[in-house]
């Protein structure tokens, strides 16, 4: 037993460095992030469905539109209030949230997940190169 | 527990009672989750033009050098924003232009007229009616669509395994050996690139097609193409197939191409 304050050291350094990340950021929560609207957006007032459901569900609508556009030819979406949008990522959903920095990457950069949506599909298709 | 017969039978009873009830439950639960929000719809564009199996009608007699074929190979690359590599191994291409005995390896007798040794033809995906791309593609990624008959690439399913390369004996699909995306001239924002690692190929412009316009290199040839579905008798490809001499490439293979060449 005569190793035992090296052991009880080693655990307690351990656990210091284990635990570091808790303890050095306490108290520190990064802020909720907030999305900016563009005037465009602000002024159409209403996306393809209710704010609640597309802040929850737009990778799942996107994933609908992908499938139907790619694999059955239907590119028309008629959202519940009757009205109709080409389901495209760049022509129509990036048409009136032209601000990608401020209105996608905020989010997804706070949870920390990154879709490679832009890998193909332009971000700005509206401004000029 | 007191596990007798009776008990043991009892229970029994009420389990297959408890199944029995169950779907009213889910029924009950599938009314109230649609009552929240009531479903979007999805449909087609009014406009797109339909057939049962498009088909491409390409008249050889009127293209002669290289000069002719230039503006429609531009027209679909430049939609399509299909980069161009300097490095013939990276090399991507939807539409391009070869000489006979590449175009019809088969049909390509010795000592042939200067005309037709010289000449370049336009070779593109055939879409096939019997792809041999699509059964070698192990995640559905390319795929004969059932309603129109054109086959495609679906990018995000794409694991690059490069299966299809070998199958398609027209040699119509390229793979992105590097990122594209720099290597595009003039890039149209209406249309996604493609990213390093996917196969891509000749779409027959479905884009156009949902929206009721004809392809881009039929929009461009000034009537050299023609654009039509094959199982119309009254439709324009069917009356050009059957009023003029055509050929298939590598017919004897028997995928059943679709893009016909008048001689």
């Amino acid at each position: 037993m005569k190793d035992k304050k090296f052991i009880v050291a080693g655990v307690i350094v351990f656990i210091v460095i284990a635990t570091f990340p808790f303890w050095y950021n306490r108290g520190k929560a990064a802020p909720a992030p907030v999305t900016l609207l563009t005037e465009k957006a602000k002024a159409a007032k209403v996306c393809v469905r209710s704010t609640e459901y597309m802040k929850a569900e737009h990778m799942q609508l996107l994933d609908l539109w992908r499938e139907s556009v790619v694999r059955r030819g239907e590119r028309v979406y008629v959202s519940p209030g009757g009205r109709q949008y080409n389901m495209s990522l760049s022509n129509t959903c990036l048409d009136c949230h032209s601000n990608k920095t401020e209105f996608c990457d905020r989010c997804h950069d706070y949870v920390s997940v990154d879709p490679y949506c832009w890998d193909c599909h332009i971000e700005n298709p509206k401004e000029k190169t | 527990m007191d596990s007798s017969r009776r008990r043991v039978l009892q229970l029994l009873g009420l389990s297959s009672l408890a199944l029995a009830v169950k779907p009213v439950f889910n029924a009950f639960a599938k009314e109230e989750a649609q009552a929240e929000e009531p479903a979007a719809i999805v449909k087609q564009d009014p406009k797109a033009l339909k057939a049962k199996q498009w088909a491409m009608v390409i008249d050889t007699r009127k293209f002669e050098t290289e000069a002719d074929l230039e503006p429609l190979v531009e027209a679909c690359h430049k939609i399509h924003n299909v980069p161009h590599f300097e490095n013939k191994r990276h090399e991507v291409k939807w539409i391009w232009a070869v000489p006979y005995h590449n175009a019809f390896p088969d049909k390509a007798a010795r000592f042939l007229s200067e005309e037709v040794e010289t000449k370049p033809f336009f070779v593109l995906c055939n879409h096939c009616e019997n792809p041999p791309c699509v059964r070698a593609c192990p995640t559905q990624a390319t795929f004969k669509r059932a309603s129109d008959g054109i086959v495609m690439m679906d990018f995000h399913r794409c694991i690059g395994c490069r299966f299809c390369m070998a199958a398609c004996p027209f040699g119509a699909r390229s793979f992105n050996y590097r990122d594209p995306r720099p290597f595009i001239k003039e890039l149209n924002r209406e249309f996604p690139t493609r990213m390093m690692g996917v196969v891509e190929k000749c779409n027959f412009c479905v884009e156009r097609l949902a929206v009721g316009q004809l392809p881009a290199c039929v929009e461009a040839s000034e009537g050299k193409l023609a654009f039509g579905d094959l199982y119309d008798p009254a439709s324009n490809v069917r009356k050009l197939i059957a009023s003029n001499y055509t050929i298939r490439r590598k017919q004897a293979l028997g995928t059943e191409p679709a893009v016909y060449y008048i001689v």
